[in-house]
C-alpha cells in the first residue's frame, strides 16, 4: 500500500471516529453517560494527550530523541501569549514568527 | 400599553438576536481564520492540499486534526496517530451531552448538527439564556466556523505549498502552540481564573514524562497514546490518598 493511501485511510478513520463521538454525545439520553467518573475521565484524557503532544512536538527530533531547538523558544512565546490571554491566532502566529526568526538568524 | 412600550417589546427579541449573532461571529471569525495555521502545518507535514481540506471538512475538530498531521509529519505508520486523534476528540461527546437537552433537536437534524459540536459552538451555545438564542448561537457559530475554517485551511495549504520548505518559516511549531493554547485553560480550576487544578496538573506532568521517555523507543503516535495512562494512574493514586 502506498504511503499516500495510508494517509488517506488515517484521515478517513480520524473523521469517522471524531464524528462518532459527536453524534454519540448528542444522541445518548442525558444521565446514561453523565456519571462523575466518566465525566472526570473524559475531562482528563484530553489534558494528558494535549500535554504529551505539546512536549513531543516541541522537544523531540524526527527519531524521537530529546532535542532543544528554535521550536522551544517559539513555544515559550506561545506560553507568554496564552498567559496574557491573547487571541488564538496571535498565540500561534507569535510562536511561528519567533521560531522562523531564530532560524533565519541561524540560532535555531 | 403605550406605542413606545409596544415598540420596545417588539424590538427586544431583535436586540437579543443581534447580541447572539455578535457573540457567534466574534468566536467564529477569530477561531475560523486559524484554519490558515492548520492548512500551513498540514502542507508542511507532507499532506496534499486535498488531504488537508478533507480533514478540515470531515473531521472538523482542530486539536484532532493537528494531532493527525503531527503523526503524518513524523513519518512511519500514521494509524496510531489516527487513534490518538480520535481519542482527543472524545471531549466532543461530552459537549454533545451538554448540548442535547439545550438544543432539543428533532432526530432528522441531529446528524447534520453533530458535525458542529465542538469547543467553540458549545461555549457560545451554553452561554445563551433560552432555547431560541441557543439554537441561533449554535447555528451561527457553527456556520461561520465551518465556512471560514475550511476556506482558510485551503488557503494555508496552498500558500505553504507555494512557499516551499515550510519548516524554515517555523510552521512546525504551530501544532504545539495550538495544543498549549487548548491545554492551559483546562489546567485551571473550574470557575477560577488563576488557581490551578492539582489533579489536572499531575495528569499533564505525568503524561509529558511518559511520552518523552517512550518516544525514542516507540513509533511516532504510540507515545501519545501511552501518555493517556497518566489518567488512571492519577485517579488510582488520588483514591488511595
Amino acid at each position: 500500500m502506498s504511503r499516500d493511501m495510508l494517509v488517506w485511510i488515517a484521515i478517513l478513520a480520524t473523521a469517522a471516529g471524531c464524528f462518532a463521538w459527536k453524534i454519540l454525545g448528542l444522541s445518548v439520553p442525558a444521565g446514561l453517560l453523565d456519571r462523575p467518573l466518566v465525566r472526570r475521565f473524559a475531562m482528563l484524557v484530553p489534558v494528558a494527550l494535549l500535554a504529551a503532544l505539546t512536549a513531543v512536538q516541541t522537544v523531540t527530533s524526527s527519531t524521537g530523541q530529546l532535542t532543544v531547538d528554535a521550536r522551544l523558544a517559539g513555544l515559550a512565546a506561545a506560553a507568554v501569549a496564552v498567559l496574557l490571554r491573547a487571541p488564538f491566532l496571535v498565540v500561534v502566529g507569535g510562536a511561528v514568527a519567533v521560531t522562523a526568526l531564530l532560524r533565519l538568524t541561524g540560532i535555531g | 400599553m403605550t406605542t413606545q412600550n409596544i415598540r420596545d417589546a417588539e424590538e427586544a427579541p431583535v436586540k437579543g438576536r443581534r447580541a447572539v449573532l455578535r457573540d457567534a461571529f466574534g468566536v467564529g471569525v477569530a477561531v475560523g481564520v486559524s484554519g490558515v495555521a492548520f492548512g500551513g502545518t498540514a502542507a508542511a507535514g507532507g499532506l496534499s492540499v486535498a488531504q488537508a481540506c478533507a480533514l478540515s471538512l470531515l473531521a472538523f475538530t482542530g486539536a484532532s486534526q493537528f494531532a493527525l498531521v503531527a503523526a503524518v509529519a513524523a513519518g512511519g505508520n500514521p494509524l496510531p496517530g489516527a487513534l490518538g486523534a480520535i481519542l482527543l476528540g472524545s471531549r466532543n461527546a461530552l459537549y454533545g451531552l451538554r448540548l442535547g437537552p439545550i438544543l432539543a433537536l428533532p432526530t432528522r437534524l441531529r446528524l447534520p448538527a453533530a458535525q458542529w459540536v465542538i469547543d467553540e459552538t458549545t461555549a457560545v451555545t451554553i452561554a445563551q439564556p433560552d432555547r431560541r438564542s441557543a439554537r441561533l448561537g449554535f447555528t451561527a457559530t457553527g456556520a461561520t466556523l465551518f465556512v471560514l475554517w475550511n476556506a482558510t485551511t485551503a488557503a494555508g495549504a496552498l500558500g505553504a505549498t507555494a512557499l516551499g520548505d515550510p519548516a524554515r518559516y517555523g510552521l512546525d511549531v504551530a501544532g504545539p502552540a495550538v495544543f498549549l493554547a487548548l491545554l492551559v485553560p483546562q489546567l485551571r480550576q473550574a470557575g477560577a481564573k488563576l488557581r490551578l487544578d492539582r489533579e489536572r496538573c499531575w495528569v499533564a506532568g505525568i503524561a509529558v514524562v511518559i511520552a518523552l521517555a517512550a518516544s525514542p523507543f516507540l513509533p511516532s503516535g504510540v507515545p501519545i497514546l501511552l501518555s493517556a495512562l497518566a489518567v488512571p494512574l492519577v485517579l488510582v493514586a488520588g483514591r488511595r490518598r
